[in-house]
């Protein structure tokens, strides 16, 4: 009887639900502490932090150690902030996340659609490829960039975060594109539909939980990437995170750990942008696909 | 006949289109992974020590690489590190997942909250963390202050015990994630499936043993796979955590590679280090993926 | 050979990119905190008054090693920079590579070989020629003391090893931190460097630490040594561990802390909080290490551009990062003391000119020495594995004389 006015079947009792609530809030807590700490600190004067006592409240709030990450703390010789990183990021980010994601969805496409002799085991090795060590690739990657004479722009960034990311995007749509009916393409194959006609009218358009995962996914990596976007890109083109280590890691310097939170907070809020705005969709999408192994 | 030659053609291309569409990523992958792959293999074997170089040396750096301590640290952490992060993670994730899905009120603000941790990246978020972990400023001293004398939490300053705090703060940051893997799992559960099993006299918890859990086995792939990559590549986070101290203590081979080929001028070592990294990683994950994508068929 | 042969191929290969740099200079470094970067911009208006621009290139972290390794992406893509920060053997080993630019017309006309200590020229010459321009002198073995607790304990500045202790002593007694450290690898080995050089001085620092000498390294001297590290270890505070150097010196700033073992950057920390030399804080050398200064200097190294009017901007920079007003800019924020010698101390406060006149004491009697913890003492295979020496036995893995053997296998392995 219960079971009817229960959406899902497995429920659990008053006490239960209790404990259940109990263990949710508590790991809220935990997953909130170290942001609240950063948050704490980013209003306290310097002082009060050196003073010792980093994770009391501010005694005295400020607004300033913001004003200054955004606009005029030290990243280099210029008292820049992090404000141009920050649209040196998008540039980055944007055609990165746009290619791959087609990349990866026309590669999930023809693995699972399109099979061939073999297909397992190239999905087998462009999987495997997520492993990598990214220290290994930095000298010769550096090497083919210089060949190609896109060293130190944007596009040789672009390339590198391109190349890293198929893995990961190649998995996320094979996987959902696995649980898709093949009958579908089977039957608009015989109607006369090209392989690229079924990818736009049949595949494309029910895809976007899974493209949300996989532009979270890129999202993130390629926007808190430092090693790749230090080497390739450093100097006017540097990205954001880049930024940030040189305002945090000044090595014989003050360091003024409340502009460093604050920066922090803000080289992050793209990113937490999207996973509170697109979290919603995200488990979606999650659950449309890419779990389905 | 022109027409069925055209035909012919069209049908033939059909055929050769999505290879030739695949080709240029895959290519992409072979010559910047596997290429980037034999070319460290190559460098284990050569005397480089700033930049590559192509002096043969054989197995010298093979044998020099097991003869440091700091290597066996660092294989030893890395096994701790990661076998106790991919269960501890799974747990806590599908612990959360199940709990969320008891139509939970607030579920729209406690899963940002689970999940954002997943959005930062690490070289401020390690000290944030520093800082609470470290016995005088953090959770121990607030404790203290509140009056709790006796409470003590000095992990991060111990030899023995900071590859945990590692496990700790690296568990924050992607268990949410993986909570959100299994929830989507749980979500795509058919209910029918669980009244029925529940008409036939299942209790929750058989309920979860026998159909449940099973059903999730594609989350647990995915999860594993995301899992293990996050941890064997965990660079950020010791740096900016531990430094890879107290003295050597949290050394993991991502940082050993690092250090010896960027710091220490020791290319050839650095990838040694590497090429025994990447074979690990092969023989736990190709028997794997192999079993996983095999089966399917 | 070939790599030098392949780098030069690439660079000529590669002049066309590095035209659009032809009227300025790129630089790469890692000074970016708030006063370095004062500093610096120093120099970069110099460069623009006289037509020059500024390229900048900014990659902090790790000490610099984090811009090492950017560097070595640039130069292996064909494209490095004008002008590089560097440290000690750092440019030896580009010089060696045949990356590096001939500056010895420039040093030549302005004499560099005379103002500039000849335990400086070792790094910024190579085989005979001048590669770099060096910026500034740090030296490394000071102690700074917080005077209202020396005071307080009607303590003297320590002249000996024991008097050194006992004022520690009496502070511990008193209730305060006797010293504030940090417990990181280079921190670590910071003050061992000064301490061995108080224990063996300078005939032990060069055996040792230079020439590498196994009798040295696995000696008396060196087990004495790692026994006073051990005295040390005794007081520090217990929470020392991963502690960043810069907290640690705000301990002796706030009054927690009697001294602290650490190069003349701390000063900066102390100046920050508003407090003055030879008032508020002091500064002294490690008792036993007076009369020899450890340095570390930061240099610009000069890398090899094809284009002429490349040459001559850089040329320019040179000079600009040589010249005296330069040097007295930067070093007055940095707290370091310039590479010139022969600069007048108006400018600086009263650690500065106690370290200028040190310096050119020093250089002038053979007791200036590259410090080993800094990486000028050796190469940074060699520094690193001292490193994780000297750091498993202050957190207690090694007794004196197993952290000594440890030392002549380490450095063994790592040659």
């Amino acid at each position: 009887m219960a079971i009817a006015t229960q959406d899902n079947a497995a429920s659990v009792g008053r006490i239960g639900r209790t404990f259940v609530y109990l263990v949710l809030l508590l790991f809220a807590l935990f997953y909130l502490i170290p942001f609240a700490i950063m948050l704490i600190n980013s209003v306290k004067p310097l002082g009060e932090i050196t003073g010792g006592n980093m994770i009391a409240l501010p005694q005295d709030w400020t607004i300033a150690p913001w004003l200054s990450a955004w606009s005029t703390a030290q990243i280099g010789v210029e008292p820049t902030g992090l404000k141009p990183y920050f649209w040196n990021s998008i540039r980055m980010v944007v055609p990165a996340v746009v290619i791959c994601t087609i990349i990866g969805a026309l590669n999930g496409y023809i693995l699972t659609k399109w099979r061939f002799r073999g297909d397992t085991i190239v999905f087998g090795l462009m999987l495997f490829s997520c492993f990598i060590p990214f220290q290994i690739v930095l000298i010769p990657m550096a090497r083919v960039l210089g060949i190609l004479g896109i060293s130190g722009t944007s596009a040789g960034l672009v390339l590198v975060h391109v190349v890293y990311g198929i893995g990961f995007a190649t998995l996320y749509y094979r996987n959902y594109y696995a649980a898709f009916p093949t009958e579908l393409v089977r039957a608009a194959q015989i109607d006369g539909a090209g392989f690229f006609q079924i990818f736009y009218r049949i595949l494309l358009p029910s895809s976007g939980p899974i493209t949300v995962v996989c532009v979270i996914w890129l999202f993130t990596n390629i926007w808190n990437d430092f090693l790749f976007g230090a080497s390739f890109a450093s100097g006017d083109a540097a990205p954001m995170t880049v930024a940030l280590n040189n305002l945090v890691n000044s090595s014989t310097g003050v360091r003024e750990y409340n502009v460093h939170f604050a920066g922090a907070i803000l080289a992050a809020l793209p990113t937490l942008l999207v996973y509170i705005v697109a979290g919603r969709f995200f488990v979606r999408g999650l659950m449309a696909g890419s779990v389905k192994g | 006949m022109n027409r069925a030659n055209s035909v012919d053609i069209r049908t033939r291309l059909q055929e050769f289109l999505p290879k030739l569409v695949l080709a240029p990523s895959f290519a992409l992958v072979l010559l910047f992974v596997y290429g980037f792959i034999l070319f460290t293999i190559y460098l284990s074997f050569t005397d480089s020590r700033m930049l590559p170089s192509y002096g043969w040396e054989g197995w010298e750096n093979y044998s020099k690489l097991f003869r440091i301590r700091e290597w066996d640290t660092a294989i030893t952490n890395l096994a701790i590190f990661a076998s106790l992060y991919i269960v501890i993670c799974t747990v806590i994730g599908l612990m959360l997942a199940i709990f969320l899905d008891q139509k939970i009120r607030g579920e729209g603000l406690l899963r940002p909250i689970f999940l954002y941790p997943m959005a930062l990246s690490f070289i401020v978020t390690g000290t944030a963390w520093k800082w609470f972990l470290d016995p005088g400023i953090g959770i121990e001293n607030t404790m203290h202050l509140w009056g709790w004398e006796s409470f003590e939490f000095g992990w991060i300053k111990d030899r023995d015990m900071a590859i945990y705090t590692i496990v700790i703060a690296a568990v924050w940051q992607s268990s949410g994630f993986v909570m959100a893997m299994f929830l989507a799992g749980l979500r795509g559960i058919d209910n029918e499936i669980l009244k029925a099993a529940q008409m036939d006299g299942a209790t929750n918890f058989q309920l979860y043993r026998r159909i449940i859990i099973p059903l999730l086995r594609p989350a647990f792939l995915s999860a594993f796979v995301i899992l293990s990559h996050l941890a064997i590549k965990s660079y950020d986070l010791v740096i900016a955590l531990t430094g890879g101290g107290p003295g050597n203590a949290t050394a993991v081979p991502a940082t050993f590679m690092y250090s010896y080929t960027f710091t220490r001028n020791q290319m050839g070592i650095g990838a040694a280090s590497a090429v025994i990294m990447l074979m690990t990683i092969a023989a736990i994950m190709v028997p794997y993926l192999y079993a996983e994508l095999r089966e399917k068929k | 050979m070939r790599i030098t042969k392949m780098t030069g191929a690439v660079a000529v290969l590669m002049a066309s990119t590095t035209m659009a740099q032809a009227q300025g200079v790129e630089v790469l470094h890692w000074w970016t905190s708030g006063g370095e970067a004062a500093a610096l911009n120093v120099l970069k208006g110099d460069l623009e008054a006289q037509g020059i621009g500024w390229t900048d290139m900014p990659v902090a972290g790790g000490g610099g090693s984090d811009a090492m390794t950017v560097l070595r992406a640039r130069v292996t893509a064909g494209d490095p920079p004008t002008a590089v920060q560097m440290l000690g053997f750092a440019i030896q080993d580009w010089a060696a590579e045949g990356a590096l630019a001939d500056l010895n017309d420039l040093a030549a006309e302005q004499s560099w070989d005379d103002v500039v200590p000849e335990a400086l020229q070792a790094f910024s010459k190579y085989d005979g020629s001048w590669v770099s321009a060096p910026v500034n002198v740090h030296s490394t073995n000071w102690v700074w003391a917080n005077s209202a607790i020396m005071a307080e304990l009607e303590l003297e500045q320590p002249s000996s090893w024991d008097e050194f202790v006992a004022a520690m002593e009496a502070a511990q007694a008193a209730g305060y931190v006797a010293l504030a450290h940090g417990g990181q690898a280079w921190q670590d080995a910071t003050v061992f460097d000064s301490i061995a050089m108080g224990v063996g001085g300078p005939e032990f620092y060069q055996a040792a630490f230079v020439e590498l000498d196994a009798d040295a390294l696995g000696g008396e001297q060196m087990v004495e040594a790692f026994e006073r590290m051990a005295t040390l270890r005794g007081f520090v505070d217990d929470n020392f561990s991963g502690r960043d150097w810069n907290l640690a010196s705000a301990m002796v700033a706030n009054g927690e802390a009697l001294f602290q073992i650490m190069g003349d950057w701390a000063k900066g920390e102390f100046v920050n909080a508003g407090q003055t030399a030879g008032e508020e804080f002091q500064c002294f050398r490690v008792p036993g290490s007076e009369g020899t200064v450890t340095f570390n200097s930061d240099q610009f190294a000069m890398f090899n551009v094809t284009d002429e009017t490349a040459m001559a901007s850089q040329l320019t920079m040179a000079s600009a990062v040589m010249s005296p007003e330069f040097q007295v800019a930067f070093n007055t924020v940095k707290g370091s003391v310039p590479a010139r010698t022969d600069i007048s101390d108006a400018e600086f406060d009263a650690c500065g000119q106690l370290g200028m006149a040190q310096l050119a004491e020093a250089a002038s009697s053979g007791g200036l020495f590259g410090s080993m913890a800094h990486g000028h003492a050796n190469p940074p295979a060699v520094q690193n594995a001292m490193y994780d020496v000297i750091t498993a036995h202050f957190n207690g893995e090694y007794d004196a004389e197993t952290a000594a053997a440890e030392m002549v296998t380490a450095v063994e392995l790592a040659q």
